[in-house]
Parts: structure tokens; sequence; C-alpha cells
């Protein structure tokens, strides 16, 4: 006869590194909102309704949430980033390629991207 | 110092109650010191596992203060007040501070943990380079005990999922050059290395720096080519 204790619904306030794993993902709804943003900016682009949409983005409460977005995104792709060198681990030759160089490698890729579409965008 | 003990005596207990006893705050024990003293001299009816007292047998795992710790590697000195022991999360407990580790041990087994080979057996024993054992060494490093799966919250809500320490097995024998065995079907099912959510505590929480969530991560790249790569090979 063995005890198993009830299910905790509230798991994640018993310890902090299970809050800060929640908050992480919670972020993941600000991502969404990016990319649902980001396909109005193009669909607006592409129908020539810009101007509208600009002045829509200009609103306080959108202007909010994208701040908000913002923070949220950078805080989700910077610990994805740093996590990224736990699925890669490439060896050349016996020699591990340290995380630093493989996180290194995927923020330049980041910082490219963004110049590009900066770019594209100016 | 006193030890805040974790009490479940089957038959007895509804549910686990907690005992206080006092003992010593010597420089030199360690929290499972401590419960054999109370065992020995304060109260022979107290219950948990230990063996070799060196972070070896990976038996005395607890949580203290609600951290799943290796009790033999854990010291009296590292905390102030009163230390509250528990029997690892996730498990069904036996006995006061004994969890029965059956399903652990199911787990264990079945993402088949030996070298799978095909073919003739060679005359002589299988050679390895060292670059070659250095590429599993890490994950056989594993002493079973279970600290990872009670430091992982989706472990302990859905005990379905393989686990840590499971996943990090097999990555010890898929990553091993003699092994030729494909562990594919178990591993990317959904109680696989999809369960996880990569909290990153299992790593945290391991005596040994097995890094059981990076051997998941890496699968979960593997199982992702895999499938969009339906022929590669499971060798790189
Ligand atoms: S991976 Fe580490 S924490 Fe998990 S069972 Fe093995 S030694 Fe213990
Ligand atoms: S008693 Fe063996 S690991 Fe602690």
């Amino acid at each position: 006869m063995t005890y198993s204790p009830p299910r905790d619904r509230l798991w994640f306030l018993r310890r902090r590194a299970y809050l800060v794993f929640v908050l992480r993902e919670l972020t993941s709804l600000f991502v969404a909102w990016s990319v649902v943003y980001l396909i109005l900016l193009l669909d607006a682009a592409a129908g020539g309704a810009l101007p509208a949409f600009w002045a829509w983005a200009a609103g306080p409460w959108v202007l909010a949430v994208n701040v908000l977005a913002l923070g949220a995104t950078v805080f989700h792709s910077v610990t994805f980033l740093n996590l990224a060198p736990k699925a890669t681990v490439i060896r050349l030759d016996g020699w591990r390629v340290p995380g630093f160089m493989i996180s290194g490698g995927n923020y330049s890729a980041w910082l490219a991207v963004s110049v590009l579409i900066l770019w594209v965008l100016s | 110092m006193i030890l805040r003990v974790s009490r479940y005596r089957p038959g007895v207990d509804a549910e686990p109650v907690f005992q206080e006893y006092e003992v010593p705050d010597r420089a030199d024990w360690a929290i499972l010191d401590a419960l054999n003293h109370v065992k020995d001299a304060v109260d022979g009816t107290l219950s948990f596992r230990w063996s070799c007292r060196m972070g070896i047998c990976g038996s005395c795992g607890m949580n203290v203060n609600g951290e799943p710790k290796l009790t033999c590697g854990t010291f009296l000195t590292d905390y102030t007040g009163p230390v509250t022991v528990e029997p690892l999360r996730g498990f069904p407990v036996i006995r006061d501070l004994v969890v029965d580790i059956d399903p652990f041990l199911a787990n264990l087994s079945k993402v088949s943990p030996w070298l799978i080979r095909e073919g003739e057996e060679p005359d002589s024993e299988y050679a390895q380079t060292p670059e070659q054992l250095e590429a599993y060494k890490q994950y056989s490093m594993c002493i079973n005990c279970m600290l990872c799966y009670s430091a992982c919250p989706v472990y302990v809500l859905d005990p379905d999922f393989l686990g840590p320490a499971a996943i990090a097995l097999a990555q010890r024998y898929n990553l091993d050059s003699r092994d030729m065995g494909d562990r594919f079907d178990v591993l990317s099912a959904e109680e696989g290395v999809w369960g996880c959510t990569f909290v990153g505590e299992c790593t945290s929480a391991c005596p040994k720096h097995v890094d059981p969530a990076e051997a998941i991560q890496r699968y979960k790249l593997t199982a992702a080519l895999r499938s969009v790569l339906p022929f590669t090979r499971r060798r790189p």
C-alpha cells in the first residue's frame, strides 16, 4: 500500500526555476502576436493600405502591446539562443565546439537577418 | 540541529506526517549520517535507503528542504535552520523516505540499454579510440539516483514521460561507436523526448554532471532531422 500525493496544481510556484520557466513559456504568446502583427503589416503593404496600417499601429493600445511584445520576444529569443548549444553538440575531429561559439554564431545570424530586414524596410 | 523527517507508515498513517528529531550539529556529518544517528540511537523504525555513503550507488536520494539531493553528499553545515527531509517527489512512497523505484526501472528498460549488434561476432574485443569513448562517456556516468526525475515537473505531473535519465542512457548507447541499435521509436514518441519542455532542472539536480537536458535536446534535433529526412541512418 503505497502513498501517492495528489496532483500539485501550483507546482510552478514551488521553485524559482519553475516560475522562470513558466514565464519564459508565456512569452510565446507575444511571439505569436508578433507573427500576427507582421502578417498584417505584409498584408497592408501588399494591398497598398500602409498609411491606414500605420495609423492603427500608432494607437496607444497597439503601441503598448508592441512595447510589451518587444521585451517579451527579446527575452524569449535570448533565452532560446542561450540554450541552443545544448541541442547542437558539434565535434570537429574530436574537439567539441564550445557553447559560446555556437550561441555566438546564432546571435550573429540574428543580427544579420535583422540588418537585412531593416535594409529591406528602409 | 532539528531534522523534520517525513514519516509514512502504511496502515497507520493515512498520509505522510512530519516528525522532528534533534541531532548533534556536527560539521562532518552528512544528512545521511544524521538519519543513521536517528535510526541507531533515537528511533529504529525510521526507514530510508542507502548503501555506499560516497555518491556512487545512487540509493540515498531524498528531498532536502525541497531540493532533490544525495543525502550522503549534502552536509548539515549547508543548512542553518531545521532541515526538512522528504522522500523523492514523483514516486509512490512505500514507507517513510523509501520510494517505489519500479516505474523508473521500467522506463530505463524501455530504451534497450545495452549494446545492440548485428552480424558476426568479431574474434577480438571491440576497440575504441579515446574520441569514440568521449562521445558518450558523460552519459555513462549516471548512477540511477533519480534526482533528475524528482526535479522534473513534467515527470512529476505525467509519470508516462520517459524521463531524463532514461533518455540520457539511450544516448549513452546511441553515441557509442559499437552500437548498431535504433531507439527512434521509443525516443521520438510523445512520451519520449517530445514530452520534455526543457525546464532544465534535471541537469541542475544531477550530482554526476550527466546533463540529461542536453541529451534530450540533442535527440530532439536528431528525431526532427530523421522525420524530415526519413532515409537518414541513425549514425551521423
Ligand atoms: S542523470 Fe544524473 S540525476 Fe539523473 S539518475 Fe543519472 S546521475 Fe541521477
Ligand atoms: S549512499 Fe550511495 S550515493 Fe549516497
